[in-house]
Order: C-alpha cells, then sequence, then structure tokens
C-alpha cells in the first residue's frame, strides 16, 4: 500500500517535469519515423516481401523494440543529473520506499514510451499495416517490460558509475551487440547459423521474434509466451537490483 | 537528543592499482543535548559531512552506535528518518521545479497527505518569506533564497533534530546574516539543529556548544567560551614585512614570557603570552632595538582559530 502511494507520487512527480518539457515528444518520435520513412521502402525489395504492408510487418515490431530497449537505456543521465542536484540524496533521508523512488521513474519511463509506440503505430497504418488490437495490446506489453528492465537497469548503473562520461560509452558498448544479436532491423532468419545461435542467448531476440509473432496476428507461436517470460523475469530482476541501488549509499 | 559513541567509517579509494583505505571518521563520542545549535567546525576534509550522513542515515557506519531523537540508529534507521531533518552541503532542488512543488512533493515523502502537505508548503513559504517566488522555478532563485527553500525543505515534516551541513557557504555576507536568524529562529522553535562549518566566526557566534573536529576526530568539545578560556593567556599579533619576520622570530622565539609562537602568511607573528599587558612593552623594545619596522601590533583573546592551532599544530585558516 505505502509502496504504491510512493511510486505514484514519484511518479506524478516525474511525469509533470516531462510534459512541462514537450520537446522530448518530439526528439523521442523524430528517429523513429525517420526510420519508417527514410529506410523501410527498402525493405519490400530487400525482404523480397510481397507488398509493403508485409514488410512494414516485420519493420515495425523491431522498430518498437529498438525504442524500448534504447529509450530505457538512456534514462540514466536524467538519474545523474538529480544525483549531482542532491534531490536523490533528499529523497533517501526520508522514509520513502526505495522501490517506489526507482519504480516511479521507471513507470514514467514506460508510459512515455507508449506514448511513442502509439504514435508510430498510428503512422504505420497509414501505411497499410494491420494488426489485431489483442495482438497489439499484448505487444505493448512486452515493449512496456522491455522498457522496465532497461530503465531500470539503466537507473542502476547511473547509480554505481555517478557519471554521464561513464554511463555512455558503457551504454553504447552494451547496447550495440544487443541491437544486432536481436535481428531488431533485419530478422535474424537471413542470418548464417553460427550468428543465429549467438542470437539464441540474446532475451531482446526472443522478444523481437514474439513480438514479431504478436504482429504477425500468429499469437499461438511458441515465440511469444516464452518472449514474454523471458523479459518478464529480466524486468523483474532488474527491477529488484536497481531498487538496491537506491537503497544503498548513493552520493 | 544525540548520542554517538565509537562512530567510524572509512572509505577505500582507488588510485591507479592501489586501493587505499581512508580512514575518515575515527571513533566519534558525541551528545547532544535537546534545544541547542550544535556545530562541528573543522577544515575541510576532517570528516565533519561523513559523520553528519552517518547520522542521517545516508551512509552506514563501520563501527560504534548512536541514539538520535530516541531511535536507534543502526537499529532503526526508518525511525531516525521520520524525526530527523537534512540539509545537504550541494543543494537539494530541482532546477525545473518550484518551491512550492518541492516543499509539497517534500512533505508528501514524509507521509503526509495531499492537503496538510500544501498548508505546510503555504506556511513554510511565508515562514521563510519566499512567498513571492513560490511558483517560480528553483532555476530562477538566487543563492540565498535557494538555501532558504532547502531549509524549509529540511523542516517541512517538523523534525525534533535538524543536520545543516555547512549552511552558510557560498552566500554573500547579507544572506549569511539573515541565514544565521533563521537557525536561531530553529531553536526558538524548539528544534535541534546540528551544523557544520569551517568558520570560525559562524561557529563562534551561532552555536551553543561546538565540538572541533579534525583527521575524523574530535580534539575538543564545548562552548565557544569554555574553548577559549582553556587557552590561558593573551595572543599578541605583531604586524611585519615579510622579510624581517624571521629574524624577529629568532629574537622573540627564546623569550621566557612567549608561550608559543607562530608565523603568519602575510608577515609577522602571533604570540602567545600569559599576559599582553607586559608582553607589549618588552616586545617593543626587542624589535626597536633591532632596527625592525614595525607595522602594527594588536592584542586580542584567543579565538576558536587560537584554539584550533594549539589543538591539532595547524591553523584553521590554512587548512
Amino acid at each position: 500500500m505505502k509502496l504504491a502511494r510512493d511510486t505514484w507520487l514519484i511518479f506524478q512527480r516525474q511525469l509533470k517535469l516531462l510534459l512541462r518539457n514537450p520537446v522530448w515528444v518530439f526528439v523521442g518520435v523524430f528517429q523513429p519515423v525517420m526510420y519508417l520513412l527514410l529506410f523501410a521502402p527498402l525493405l519490400k525489395p530487400a525482404l523480397n516481401a510481397p507488398t509493403q504492408a508485409e514488410a512494414y510487418k516485420i519493420f515495425v515490431p523491431g522498430l518498437l523494440v529498438l525504442l524500448a530497449i534504447f529509450g530505457g537505456l538512456f534514462q540514466g543521465f536524467g538519474l545523474i543529473a538529480e544525483l549531482r542536484a542532491g534531490v536523490i540524496e533528499r529523497s533517501r533521508v526520508t522514509p520513502i520506499s526505495r522501490f517506489a523512488l526507482l519504480l516511479g521513474r521507471s513507470l514514467r519511463d514506460v508510459v512515455s514510451l507508449m506514448v511513442q509506440a502509439v504514435i508510430i503505430t498510428l503512422l504505420a497504418l497509414l501505411f497499410d499495416l494491420r494488426v489485431f488490437i489483442g495482438d497489439l495490446l499484448l505487444a505493448y506489453l512486452m515493449l512496456a517490460l522491455i522498457a522496465l528492465m532497461t530503465s531500470a537497469v539503466s537507473y542502476g548503473v547511473a547509480l554505481k558509475v555517478k557519471s554521464e562520461d561513464a554511463l555512455a560509452p558503457l551504454m553504447n558498448t552494451v547496447a550495440q551487440p544487443v541491437l544486432l544479436l536481436s535481428g531488431i532491423l533485419l530478422p535474424l532468419a537471413f542470418a548464417p547459423g553460427w550468428l543465429q545461435g549467438v542470437a539464441k542467448w540474446n532475451p531482446f531476440s526472443w522478444a523481437v521474434d514474439g513480438t514479431r509473432a504478436l504482429f504477425n496476428g500468429d499469437i499461438g507461436n511458441d515465440r511469444v509466451w516464452q518472449g514474454l517470460s523471458i523479459i518478464t523475469v529480466l524486468a523483474a530482476a532488474g527491477v529488484y537490483w536497481a531498487a538496491r541501488q537506491f537503497a544503498r549509499s548513493v552520493r | 537528543m544525540i548520542q554517538t559513541r565509537g562512530l567510524r567509517k572509512s572509505f577505500r579509494s582507488r588510485a591507479g592499482r592501489e586501493v587505499k583505505t581512508v580512514d575518515a571518521v575515527r571513533g566519534v563520542d558525541l551528545d547532544v543535548p535537546a534545544g541547542e545549535i550544535f556545530g562541528f567546525l573543522g577544515p575541510n576534509g576532517a570528516g565533519k559531512t561523513t559523520t553528519l550522513r552517518m547520522l542521517a542515515t545516508l551512509i552506514e557506519p563501520d563501527g560504534g552506535q548512536a541514539t538520535i531523537a530516541g531511535a536507534d540508529l543502526l537499529k532503526n534507521p526508518g525511525e531516525v528518518r521520520r524525526r530527523i531533518g537534512y540539509v545537504a552541503q550541494g543543494g537539494s532542488t530541482w532546477d525545473e521545479s518550484t518551491g512550492r512543488e518541492e516543499l509539497v512533493l517534500q512533505a508528501r515523502m514524509y507521509g503526509i497527505g495531499k492537503a496538510e502537505a500544501q498548508r505546510r508548503a503555504i506556511r513554510a513559504l511565508e515562514a521563510f518569506q519566499l512567498t513571492e517566488f513560490a511558483d517560480r522555478k528553483c532555476k530562477t532563485y538566487s543563492g540565498g533564497q535557494r538555501r532558504r527553500v532547502e531549509i524549509a525543505l529540511g523542516i517541512i515534516h517538523e523534525p525534533k533534530i535538524v543536520f545543516l551541513d555547512e549552511p552558510t557557504t557560498g552566500l554573500d555576507p547579507q544572506s549569511r546574516a539573515h541565514m544565521w536568524d533563521e537557525i536561531r529562529r530553529l531553536r526558538t522553535d524548539g528544534m535541534t539543529v546540528f551544523i557544520t562549518t569551517h568558520y570560525l566566526d559562524e561557529a563562534d557566534a551561532l552555536c551553543d556548544r561546538i565540538a572541533i573536529m579534525d583527521h575524523g576526530e574530535v580534539v575538543a568539545e564545548g562552548t565557544p567560551t569554555e574553548l577559549k578560556r582553556e587557552i590561558s593567556g593573551d595572543v599578541v599579533q605583531v604586524g611585519l614585512d615579510v622579510s624581517a619576520t624571521g629574524e624577529a622570530e629568532k629574537l622573540l622565539d627564546g623569550e621566557e614570557y612567549v608561550n608559543r609562537l607562530e608565523l603568519l602568511d602575510e608577515g609577522g607573528l602571533r604570540l602567545f603570552v600569559d599576559e599582553g599587558a607586559t608582553a607589549i612593552p618588552r616586545i617593543l623594545r626587542r624589535v626597536d632595538a633591532a632596527g625592525l619596522d614595525l607595522k602594527s601590533i594588536e592584542l586580542h583573546r584567543p579565538s576558536l582559530d587560537d584554539v584550533f592551532l594549539t589543538k591539532t599544530g595547524r591553523s584553521l585558516r590554512e587548512s
């Protein structure tokens, strides 16, 4: 009960501050829209897809997962600014739940990702993408869990390294192989056997497969429940770990 | 109100491959009664902030124990948090947020309901003369206004004790005097105030009692008057050119009425003597006989810096 109240308190505060600076909506959506407009048209011939809509079914879920991963991983920067301003320390001398300090922030990130995801989906509809609403909602759940995990991990790492200079290269180093090994931009079906073997160890590759299956209306595909389960477990672990960083001494 | 025994903390720092252990606080015993302004005086790096952060539950002590406002620091940090307020040295407000928003949030983080939090914010804004700026973003505040918001944040939940880490550092003289009044007002309201400072005049003028800290240890404790009385005698300060200072030191170091002698950076000497009135003529004669050019001579009672010097062998101004 206290956790829910405290989480809501932090969530409201973070959301209010985010809305005060609406540039983020533009920035957050600009890049994916560019991909949608400038990169996706290459896909129909490249993927040998029968129609543009087919190509979008493969590309849009990948793009959304990409957004969730990157959007989450770079949230730590904002936390370092708060750390420097003393806001975190000020919170830590109060009896507020340490889980709430993390969850309130991560849930704000999840909500902001969802807004972006909806905008991208609506735009893709203009390009003849069609997806069942139930499948779409399940896909959004997957995205929400991914964003929850990556933003929590990013906050946890930010509390550990405490400096933008260390966080930026670290996050890029993590994100790069994760991105390439998840078949986000092109499906790994095109990959040679060894690459597919390595990608099996990347949880995000399961998430991407699952999300693609959902966009394809293939809700019974094993990858859907497998992806969701893997990401749920990882999100729970990430949140737990990051909340512990909030409880431990930080400067 | 605060009692500590043997409070310790060391940090491991890494310089290249070498891991060094720094004993930041080495066994601090304190007894702070309710209702006083207690000051921690010491140079930067003496362990004041580390001690304060331990008492405010922000870092865990390596050893020792403490009872704060009746709650055990190690066994029940949650209860300690409810009973204390803490205002950090480096600030604690967010640029994009308004003073009122910060105050309401802070009250709510202490579990206070929304309506009551808003009432308290209004009261705090009035008490600290911030009403005018209440709905402006913190980044537009002056240094003094911002510090006042931060103190208001620290006491929004009406704690029994408030810890203020270097509350006047970085403020102009006027804001500083204003801040002293605010701090005295907290005591009048029945709060125990625990401040750290490296300003001698602040410790002297503001604090009921002080503990002088150096290298992680409390080297002296008492009221400012008591501490100064411990150093018997007077201090005579002789102003000389830097070039003449060395010679004057040789002349006066051996004199039987000079208990101790200290060189001043800007040229000149500080002499600790039993009685200034009899020492001054003798000093003058010696200096005059040697043909040294005397710029000034002053007699004063020992200051807290003299106390610090006696206890640590260094001047607080230098460290």
